[in-house]
């Protein structure tokens, strides 16, 4: 194997555990998308390097699909980010109490 | 797997028994040392840059990368997937969403600094569980086999051809959502001058 296989797994977790750094220190909702990706980008990578340790095709078409559902979710979450901006005149999540009964 | 054997003028080339001769090794970790710092630099500063414009501009540094770690891992065709939707759409719009909401997010209020710690030794200590669990499990250290991109789009016309048109409805009924809720308009904006009247 050209590059071993737990050197692909530090490398997802450290970018799963920046993700979620960024998620718990953001304020701005775009923010928290970006480190959203950054959690998705390490689980695909964790998909294609197990996929090809069992030579297995279902892994890289499930990351595929990863892939597109993270393209789904990033115009879902800018669409309400850009109404949020413009209905309740803010993007930090912690001032959104728009719900708050 | 067969050999194939290449006929140059002058000399003969066994060309399934070229990379072996190749200082395939080395190069590669090279390469995936290079791709680690770039990628865990730029994911520092996607989370840690205070301009949200510049943490956007980082996440393609991180995009780039991964595409380059998949090239490393011989999933050439996920790693152009992942530069044309990534980097050339999802960050596209997250650039754009950035630059439109830039008036009302201008007074960017650091976390406190205590707050910032308590996050940063979770974060730590969840990658701590996660590599103490890696170095504790004996990886199988067999040849590992990419599969090729022909299996790939085979597979997504048989087998996986359900989820695969799942995902073009998915599709539409996300642009229609987004169209919906991004030119909805119920409220002014608080800060925006109202129009005189009469």
């Amino acid at each position: 194997m050209s590059v071993p296989l737990p050197w692909i797994l530090y490398l997802s977790s450290a970018l799963f555990s920046i993700g979620v750094y960024g998620m718990l220190t953001r304020r701005h909702a775009i923010g928290l998308l970006l480190s959203v990706e950054l959690i998705l980008n390490a689980s695909v990578l964790n998909f294609v390097a197990f996929g090809r340790l069992y030579g297995n095709v279902h892994a890289q078409a499930f990351a595929l699909f990863i892939i597109a559902l993270a393209a789904c979710e990033a115009v879902v979450g800018l669409a309400i980010i850009i109404g949020l901006a413009r209905s309740a005149g803010t993007v930090f999540v912690d001032r959104l109490t728009l719900l708050k009964g | 797997m067969e050999d194939t054997v290449v006929t140059i003028p002058g000399s003969t080339y066994n060309v399934a028994s070229l990379p072996s001769m190749l200082p395939v090794e080395p190069i590669s970790h090279i390469a995936f040392g290079l791709l680690a710092v770039l990628i865990l630099a730029g994911a520092g500063w996607v989370v840690a840059l205070p301009n949200l414009f510049r943490a956007a501009l980082s996440l393609g540094i991180v995009l780039v990368g991964v595409a380059g770690v998949f090239i490393l891992l011989e999933a050439e065709f996920l790693a152009f997937i992942q530069i044309l939707v990534y980097v050339g759409a999802i960050l596209t719009i997250i650039v754009f969403a950035v630059m439109l909401t830039a008036n009302v997010s201008a007074p960017a209020e650091p976390i406190p600094s205590s707050k910032r710690g308590a996050a940063a030794l979770a974060s730590l200590a969840m990658f701590a569980v996660l590599a103490g669990l890696i170095r504790g499990i004996a990886w199988p250290s067999g040849e590992p086999q990419a599969p090729t991109t022909a299996a790939i789009g085979q597979q997504l016309v048989t087998t996986l051809v359900l989820p695969f048109e799942l995902i073009s409805v998915l599709f539409v009924a996300v642009m229609i959502g987004a169209i919906t809720l991004a030119t909805a308009t119920r409220d002014e904006p608080r800060g925006a001058p109202k129009a005189p009247r009469g």
